[in-house]
């Protein structure tokens, strides 16, 4: 079932004291979200991203706006009649039943037509018990399972009415690091075969560029950009958006464009024939078009062209991100050394930079690279304080306006530069 | 050294256990002891502190007792009557305030008045509402009367007016509690629960029946194991309302059986007070007992 969300905007009235500002935790949401799909809405606590779920779910009513399944308006309906399955946060299985009885608590609930025998119902249960694989848990309290084994109960109470939308807050955050990338295949391999349209909410952008078709990215109440999750990581719309996603998080130096270079501190890193802004003015190019010309997956030539102001000189915020750096002697890009990570895969030389704007620079390399820095840097040599020189890789590389934060694209000379 | 420390640590503990176990070994566990062994001394003499023997008399005595008869029925209906009707309308009354939101705080308050109101102020209200007396016929009455019933004395009256009062006045004094433990239990089932059962579609009074009820159910047998033990141990409502001479109205109760037989004007006797006191305490076992053995099926402890 397709979601359509048209002008979708929730304000919390000020209340009291303490609140005295309205506060529009979903503000003029419009986008699609194609059938069958699992869409991840992502963005860091206080977002919106729970609201949008509960107006998406019924719990909560829009200010304004409406909410399409399919082509059938459901802005109006009541939660049960959306037909919707919600996994909550904390599963919210009822304790004092069992797997079984909770599963089949929705299926009670059938009236008029759609009563069930109690045949039919048990059968149903196993199904979705099997479907999630726990069958043999069935007559346990959720007290007695694990945090993962709770999460599958809550899915399959969630699936046993085979609802058109599923949805789920936070699916993952109560399990522990293991089982949450256990869960996390879980959850894709069952959306997989039910092809139910899934939409999850999570703040980590691990878990939702690991398993979603789609994120959203949203801050402060307003959606900052939607598209498939490596699209959204190689082309960030603005800065929030490149900060957000990716660990280690992208560098951000403060830089500058002078005579088509750009300049981090005093190194001129990269050489700019031309630059433009991308996007349209509020950073998001989706939200200007139509709904009926989205194209959901971002890849909408029609807006770049459409909003080509070109930047031709001025301060702008670079951002790299960590695998962006190639270590070279003769780079232009040159870097306090502070220490080595290693992390088995690959190493993180740690560095600092006065045009940076955290106090450490990450960059990962090949691990083929730890001999040369360890007796090139660390003991012998150079010595701890020793300058350590970079060549970027152009696309690893994000410009953003200083004031707005928009994106800044910019081409560079292919012939000078490997991987642009 | 190490046992030695530990054994040091040991005794050190005893002795800053000492003030409270002196306290409640003379004030609590001894007076205890001392009642059950009274209820079988036969024949006590509180002045001379003599007695004839030992054995069984003071029950038999007590057992066959009208008066305590009286009391024990009078007892055993008050709580039949009180418990099950004081948390249901506590149940009703919390749900109620748990589901309005304007003036919720001010309802609150007024239900809790009763709760810190003297019961003997209570028990001289009730007894001005309900009494029949040569000036007035009391303001019950005279609402019976205007809606043409005849007017009943509640307080010097038949049996099952006095018994009515005496219901009514001690369901509205054990209210307030009840309604002030089930509103906070009822504010602690989270709202997930209930979210889960929108979204599936569920009434409300299976919502109600299958999740909030089990969810608040220890409170409930909390409430009605306090009031159970509570009931059985009524006495000052029923001296507040009937008077001391609670033999002659026919309205005495266990533990007024008690006093009366220590201190009333046919008392002196300790041994028959101890017994009946004893037999108290096994009739309130016994139901506490029962009452633990059906939670243990019925209440989900999470």
């Amino acid at each position: 079932m397709e979601v359509v969300l048209q002008n979708l905007t929730k304000k919390f009235p000020a209340r009291g004291r303490k609140n005295q500002d309205e506060v529009i935790a979903v503000n003029d949401f419009t986008f699609k979200i194609p059938d069958g799909k699992l869409i991840g809405l992502l963005g860091p606590s206080g977002c919106g991203k729970s609201t949008t779920l509960n107006l998406i779910s019924g719990l909560q009513k829009p200010t304004s706006g409406k909410i399409f399944f399919g082509s059938d308006d459901v802005t109006d309906l009541q939660p049960e009649n959306r037909g919707i399955g919600l996994v909550f946060q904390n599963y919210a299985l009822y304790p004092h039943l069992t797997v079984k009885q909770n599963i089949l608590f929705p299926l009670e609930n059938l009236k008029g037509k759609d009563k069930l025998t109690k045949q039919e119902m048990l059968n149903k249960a196993f199904e979705a018990a099997k479907l999630v694989q726990i069958e043999e848990l069935m007559d346990r309290k959720p007290g007695e399972l694990s945090g993962g084994q709770q999460q599958r109960v809550a899915i399959a109470r969630a699936l046993v009415k085979m609802p058109k939308v599923l949805l789920l807050d936070e699916p993952l955050s109560n399990l522990d690091a293991r089982l949450r990338l256990q869960t996390r295949e879980e959850i894709r391999r069952i959306q997989r075969e039910t092809k139910i349209t899934t939409i999850f909410v999570t703040h980590d952008q691990e878990e939702a560029m690991s398993i979603s078709d789609m994120i959203v990215v949203m801050n402060m109440g307003v959606v900052q950009q939607i598209g498939r999750p490596q699209d959204v990581y190689d082309n960030p719309v603005n800065l929030f958006v490149a900060k957000f996603l990716g660990t280690p998080p992208i560098n951000v130096f403060l830089g500058k464009i002078t005579n088509h270079m750009l300049y981090i501190g005093d190194d001129a890193v990269l050489e700019i024939p031309k630059a433009w802004y991308g996007g349209n003015k509020d950073g998001c190019r989706e939200l200007s078009l139509s709904l009926e010309s989205r194209d959901i997956t971002g890849n909408d030539a029609a807006a770049g062209e459409e909003s080509q102001a070109l930047f031709a000189e001025g301060e702008v915020y670079v951002g790299i991100r960590p695998e962006g750096f190639r270590l070279q002697a003769e780079g232009s890009f040159g870097c306090e050394f502070v220490g080595v990570e290693v992390m088995g895969r690959d190493i993180s030389v740690i560095c600092a930079n006065k045009a940076s704007c955290s106090p450490k620079v990450r960059a990962i390399i090949g691990t083929e690279h730890l001999d040369g820095i360890e007796r090139n840097y660390s003991e012998g040599g150079f010595g701890r304080n020793a300058y350590v020189k970079f060549s970027l890789l152009p696309h690893k590389v994000f410009l953003f306006d200083r004031q707005t934060e928009r994106r800044i694209e910019f081409t560079c000379d292919r012939t000078k530069r490997e991987g642009c | 050294m190490a046992g030695k420390r530990s054994d040091h640590r040991g005794v050190k503990g005893w002795l800053y256990l000492l003030p409270a176990l002196l306290f409640l070994g003379v004030f609590m566990v001894y007076p205890l002891f001392d009642v059950f062994v009274y209820s079988f001394e036969e024949g006590y003499h509180s002045a001379s502190q003599t007695y004839f023997g030992t054995g069984w008399y003071n029950y038999s005595y007590v057992l066959h007792d009208p008066y305590f008869l009286q009391a024990v029925k009078n007892t055993l209906l008050l709580v039949a009557i009180t418990v099950p009707l004081s948390t249901g309308i506590a149940l009703l009354i919390s749900l109620g305030l748990h589901s309005i939101t304007p003036l919720k705080n001010l309802f609150q308050t007024i239900y809790f008045l009763p709760y810190v109101t003297n019961t003997l102020a209570v028990g001289l209200v009730f007894m001005v509402l309900f009494k029949k007396t040569a000036y007035s016929e009391g303001l019950i009455n005279l609402l019976i009367t205007w809606l043409g019933g005849s007017s009943v004395d509640f307080i010097d009256g038949p049996y099952w007016a006095k018994m009515f009062v005496l219901c009514f006045y001690t369901i509205w004094v054990v209210l307030p509690f009840k309604i002030l433990i089930l509103t906070s239990a009822l504010a602690s089932v989270n709202q997930e629960y209930y979210n889960a059962a929108k979204v599936d579609g569920t009434s409300r009074l299976r919502t109600f029946m299958r999740i909030t009820l089990p969810m608040i159910s220890p409170m409930i047998f909390y409430l009605i194991i306090t009031g159970f033990i509570g009931a059985f141990k009524a006495y000052s409502d029923v001296v507040a309302l009937f008077g001391v001479n609670l033999n002659g109205a026919g309205m005495n109760t266990i533990v007024g059986y008690v006093y009366d037989m220590l201190y009333g004007d046919s008392g002196g006797y300790p041994s028959y007070a101890s017994a009946a006191a004893i037999l108290l305490f096994v009739i309130v076992l016994t139901i506490t007992c029962i009452n633990l053995l059906i939670s243990k099926k019925k209440i989900h402890y999470s």
